[in-house]
Formats: C-alpha cells, structure tokens, sequence
C-alpha cells in the first residue's frame, strides 16, 4: 500500500488543504503541525501558481499573496523537510499544484526533491488522464502517487482512470471551480458507487465542502472528504493568528466525520 | 495506455481539469464530423463570403514598395472583413459548429477586443447569447470595443485577476466554461489552448493563405518569396502561412510584440524570450520564471499582449520552417503612423507589429522579391491609444 493511502486506515479520513506561503511559510508549517494535532489525515500543500485556472477566488489570491511575499518552489521543499525532521508530522502529505509549477522545475528533479523529503503524491489538477504519462512514469521511479480526478462529467471515463489510480482518487464534488458551496447538487452517492465499482483505491470528495454537516453527508459515500478554501479563507483572515483557529476548524470537521 | 492528442511536434496536448475532458472530446468529435460535411461548409462559405466580406483583397501596395525600394510588397487586407479584423474568420466557424452541437451561449476571452467583437457579432447572427472577458487594464485601453461588444448584445466581464490583462481573461473563461458546459461553448480566439482548438482555429483561418496563393498565383503567376504577419497566439499568423507551409520557397515571419524591447521584463516576445512549459492546456513556449510561474508581460497592443504562443507555431519555430522576429512598441507605431500616410490604411496596432518588419526587411530585398503582409485588422480601435503614447490626449 502507498503511503497516501495509509490516511484512509483508520476511518473516514480528513484532507486539509493549506496554500504555502500565505501570509508566510512559518505560519503554513505552524497550521500543518496544528492540522495533525487536530486529527487531520492528510495534508494537501498548495504550491502556488501565478494563473490558477482551477481556483476560485479565495485560493487564487492566496497564490497571489504568497508568491508576492517570495514563496518558492524550493523554500518550500525546505519547509517539508523541516515538517517531517523537526515538526514531528507523520500523517501523509502530497502536493497540489499545476503542470507548469513541476514542469519548469524538471519532472525528474522535482519528484526526486519530494521524494526525498517527505511527500506522498502530487494532484495536478491540469493534468488529465490523457497526459498524465509523462508525470506518472516518473512519480513512479520515486514512489510518489500521481492523485487522479474525476469530476461530475467524467461519466463513461470513471473506470478508466480509476482502474490506473493510485494513492487516493480526488472526485470533484462540483462543476466549476474550488471555492465554499451552500450546496452540492451532484448526485454524489452515484459518483462514488461508480469509482468504487471500479478500484478498491479509496475515494475522498472535494470541492465546495465547508460546514460539518456537508462533511457528515459526503463521508457517507466516499472514503474522506478535503476541504481548502475553508481553511485558507481563515488563514486570510486571521493571518498570523491563524494556526490555533485553523486547528479548532479542523477538529470540528473530523468530529463531524467520525 | 493513455493517449495525448494534438500534438505539433512535442507541443499542443490537452492540459485540461478532467471536468473539461467530455467537452473537448464532444468539441473534436463534433468538429470532425462537421468539417467534411458539405452542408456545413457550404453554410459556412455563404456566411464568410455574403456576411464577412470575403475574399479580402490582396492589395498591390505600390507607394510602400517604391518607397522602400527593394521587395514588391503585398497587403493581405484582412482589415476590410467585416468587425474589421480577421478573427470573423473563425468565429463564424466555431458559432456555426457551436449551433449544429446545440448550444445556445458563447462565451470568448478578448485582448485588444477584436475577438469579443467578433463574437459578439456572430452570437447576435445566430440569436445566441454572449459574455466576453476581458481584462479590466485591456477594458480601459480599448474602450470602444467595449462599447461595441455591449452595443451588440454581449455581456462584457473585466477581469480584474492577475495583471488584468488577456491571459487572465483566457484563465477566466476557462474558470466559466467548467462552471457551465451543457449550453456553452467557448469560442477561442486563437490556435492556442488545449486540443482541438488550435487545429479548429486554424483551420477556420487558413481562408486567409487559401485565397491569398490563389491571388498572387493570378496576379504574379509566382508564389510570394516571403508571408509576414504579426503573432501573439498567432491566429492570423497560421491562417496567412498555412498553405505556404509545404511550399519550401516561402519564407514564413511571426512578428512577435517585444513591447519595450526583449532586453527589457516589459515584453510578450515568447519565442524570444520563453521557454518550454505547459499553460493554459497547451505545451508550447511561455514567458515564464525558473519556477515556472507565468510572467506579467507587456506590448502597447493588447492583441499581442499575451505570454504564450500557439503550440503550431512553436514546432514550426523548433523545425526552423518559421522565423519569428520581436518589434518594439516604438517600431509598431511608427509603422502604424507610416502606413497610415503611405497607403492610406489604417492598421490595426498588432498588424503594425508585420508592416514595421516589412519596413526593415523590404529593403534589404531585391526588386524582382515578393513580400505578402497581412494587415490583421484596422487600427480605428488603436488611434486614441497611440495619440496618448505620442503625448496628445483626445476624446474617443
């Protein structure tokens, strides 16, 4: 079994999303070990991208912010490693980020880099099945789980992509972009009967999914749930300040799914 | 084992959210079935020819060449189309195709306005409904065309994202179009973007080299030495060269913008300064930093104002069959200013950006050379910007 998919042994799991770098790298580490504390079982970092085309807007600015207050690629693969040497966090950790972001730094050397300190999969939400061979031989060769999507749409391709999934499958609870929904109207039961029919790769819904009860009622159907904008809508909120509340929130969502 | 489609050597593919697949896989179907279908290209013809204008005239620009002495050069005037500008050519493809597949909204990314115009245009023909975006800093220099748009029917969104300029307009209606794909078609504006649009659009602007071979066939019994024209996603670039492209004797120019000169950060010339990388679908050259992230660009011709190039023209840069040349702001409005008074024609400031390299290029050339230009558009949209870049400030 990959390390990914060591979040889903022990219940529903729990996936926090953090944009890295928003307001600075100290505070997204402080938010991880907060996030772990609080019964996270996976952690998504968002490695910002200038031109976000699957974000809504709350992610898309907090891109924004945290490449104008220098975030990099390379700052950080620093800070994983400080996570996974000084920081105690054990719980699974993939990367969420586009194409381009892996692309420039080399397929190779960045898959070696995440490898080396400590991360589990990478999800590139502009790499479809179709042109995911040129990423996937690779995470491969590394041991890095290449997170497959399938979204509302992907109708009669389900079995195709999750029969070649591995780690986790990230389905896409709604049309459109990330970002706070009042309501998912995708009938999600359906979307997750058909993965599941499909692969014995556990499942986990996002998109949209922000209140306890959404969370309650999507963890009926899939393996776990992710949450992002939520969570860095608070970070943008609180800024510094953040990691106490990002930890509360967190809690009250595993409670909610447990 | 997965397949990637549409590839122009290592570039194009189709870097797409999985919740777009379906769409772009019912677009390609659609298109492959249409373009053979006689019934389609007949409306489609009708449409360009009754409606559009066409063909465009290949206008002998006799003062030009007498007065830079060297090359015969040519004007493909795209300018005279209707909606003044080239991109009519694929629109009415695309609405026409758009219609057979039943949707009943368009939605298109704008730079200069020249593509939401257009669109705009043909959703009005068609009775559909329209939302252009466009980027707010792109909205405020090319006000008219704003005017234009609404005055036709289209709801026109600023995109105020990123630098507000025409990538975050393309970023945006990406956004829209996974937010709603059953009645909408989005109706890009250039050979750029994830398969099948840069062979749809292509092909739909391909009439461009199609009537023009035939013309200076007629008119000099020879085909051009040279086909220059302006490139920023490189529609009108690719519709002038398509069918010069097996014809070995026929050198091809893309005239990119290198806004304050490629030496500068403030430039969009992407084959001279980009490199590999993958955005907004396609796998092509980007202005980009090491870490990949998109760069701000820039050029006075918001048309041209865009960090990427279609992935067709990046094979034809890497197999070396196309040359593609960086004009600075200065040197495009000189030449807009030139044709004005030499000729008469009014350019469009991106088509300025191929007559200023012509103007460099003619010269140099024996008198028995053949240059065709295209004249992508006209610049009645541009002359309030450049009265403002030469210090005159006067109401549009």
């Amino acid at each position: 079994m990959s390390n990914t998919a060591k979040a889903f042994e022990n219940g529903k799991a729990f996936i926090a999303f953090i944009t890295c770098g928003d307001p600075d790298l100290e505070t997204t580490e402080a938010c991880v070990v907060e996030m772990q504390k609080a019964g996270a079982s996976l952690i998504e970092l968002g490695i910002p991208f200038s031109d976000p085309t699957a974000e809504g807007p709350v992610i898309m600015e907090a891109s924004l912010r945290a490449l104008e207050n220098g975030c990099t690629t390379d700052k950080i693969f620093d800070m994983v490693k400080r996570l996974r040497t000084e920081r105690g966090v054990t719980i699974p950790m993939v990367f969420m980020t586009y194409a381009n972001v892996v692309f420039s730094y080399g397929i190779e050397r960045f898959c070696k880099k995440s490898s080396e300190c400590g991360i589990d999969g990478i999800i590139l939400p502009d790499v479809p099945y179709e042109e995911k061979e040129e990423f996937d031989v690779i995470c491969k060769e590394y041991g890095v789980d290449l997170i497959s999507l399938i979204a509302p749409t992907s109708h009669e391709r389900i079995a195709m992509i999750a029969k070649e999934a591995s780690g986790f499958i990230y389905i896409v609870s709604s049309l459109g972009v990330t970002g706070v929904r009042s309501n998912i109207t995708t009938d999600i039961p359906s979307l997750c009967a058909a993965v599941k029919a499909a692969t014995d790769v556990p499942c986990a819904i996002g998109f949209g999914i922000s209140t306890p009860e959404q969370a309650a009622e999507m963890s009926k159907s899939a393996d776990g749930v992710i949450v992002g904008s939520a969570i860095v809508k608070i970070i943008s909120e609180y800024g510094k300040d953040a990691p106490a509340k990002v930890g509360e929130y967190v809690k009250s969502m595993v409670d909610a799914i447990r | 084992m997965p397949e990637s489609k549409g590839r122009f050597g290592i570039h194009g593919g189709q870097y797409i959210p999985e919740t777009l697949m379906n769409a772009e896989i019912e677009l390609e179907e659609a298109y492959n079935h249409y373009k053979n279908d006689p019934e389609f290209n007949k409306e489609l013809t009708e449409l360009l020819n009754e409606y559009a204008g066409r063909p465009s005239n290949l206008y002998y620009a006799e003062k030009m060449t007498k007065d830079l002495g060297g090359a015969k050069i040519y004007l493909k005037r795209e300018d005279l189309n209707h909606t003044g500008s080239h991109k009519i050519n694929n629109v009415l493809g695309q609405a026409l195709l758009a219609k057979k597949m039943g949707k009943t909204r368009l939605i298109a990314e704008t730079g200069a306005g020249q593509h939401g115009v257009a669109t705009a245009t043909a959703a009005a023909l068609f009775g559909m409904e329209c939302v252009i975006f466009m980027g707010k800093v792109d909205t405020e220099r090319q006000a008219l065309n704003v005017y234009r748009m609404k005055l036709l029917g289209a709801d026109v969104i600023p995109v105020t994202s990123g630098t507000a300029t025409l990538k975050d307009a393309v970023s945006e209606c990406m956004r829209e179009w996974t937010t709603r794909i059953d009645d909408t078609h989005y109706c890009l504006g250039s050979v750029m973007g994830p398969h099948p649009f840069p062979t749809i659009v292509r092909d739909f602007q391909a009439v461009i080299s199609r009537e023009s071979k035939a013309q200076i066939l007629e008119k000099e019994g020879r085909l051009p030495d040279y086909v220059l024209a302006c490139c920023g996603g490189g529609s009108n670039a690719i519709g002038s060269f398509y069918h010069y492209i097996g014809d070995e004797g026929v050198n091809l120019i893309g005239c990119e913008a290198a806004g304050r000169g490629i030496d500068t950060f403030e430039t969009a010339a992407t084959i001279n300064t980009g490199k590999l990388g993958i955005f907004h679908g396609m796998k092509s050259y980007f202005c980009q930093d090491e870490y990949g992230q998109i760069a701000p660009v820039y050029s006075i011709s918001a048309g041209l104002d865009y960090p990427g190039i279609g992935p067709e023209h990046a094979n034809l840069h890497d197999t070396g069959r196309a040359q593609y040349v960086a004009i600075t702001d200065e040197e495009a409005v000189n030449a807009f200013e030139y044709l004005s008074r030499m000729e008469g024609i009014i350019p469009a400031i991106e088509s300025a950006h191929a007559v200023a390299h012509a103007m460099k290029l003619a010269p140099t050339l024996g008198k028995d050379k053949i240059m065709i230009v295209t004249i992508s558009g006209r610049g009645d949209k541009d002359c309030a910007a450049i009265a403002r870049y030469r210090g005159e400030d006067i109401n549009e």
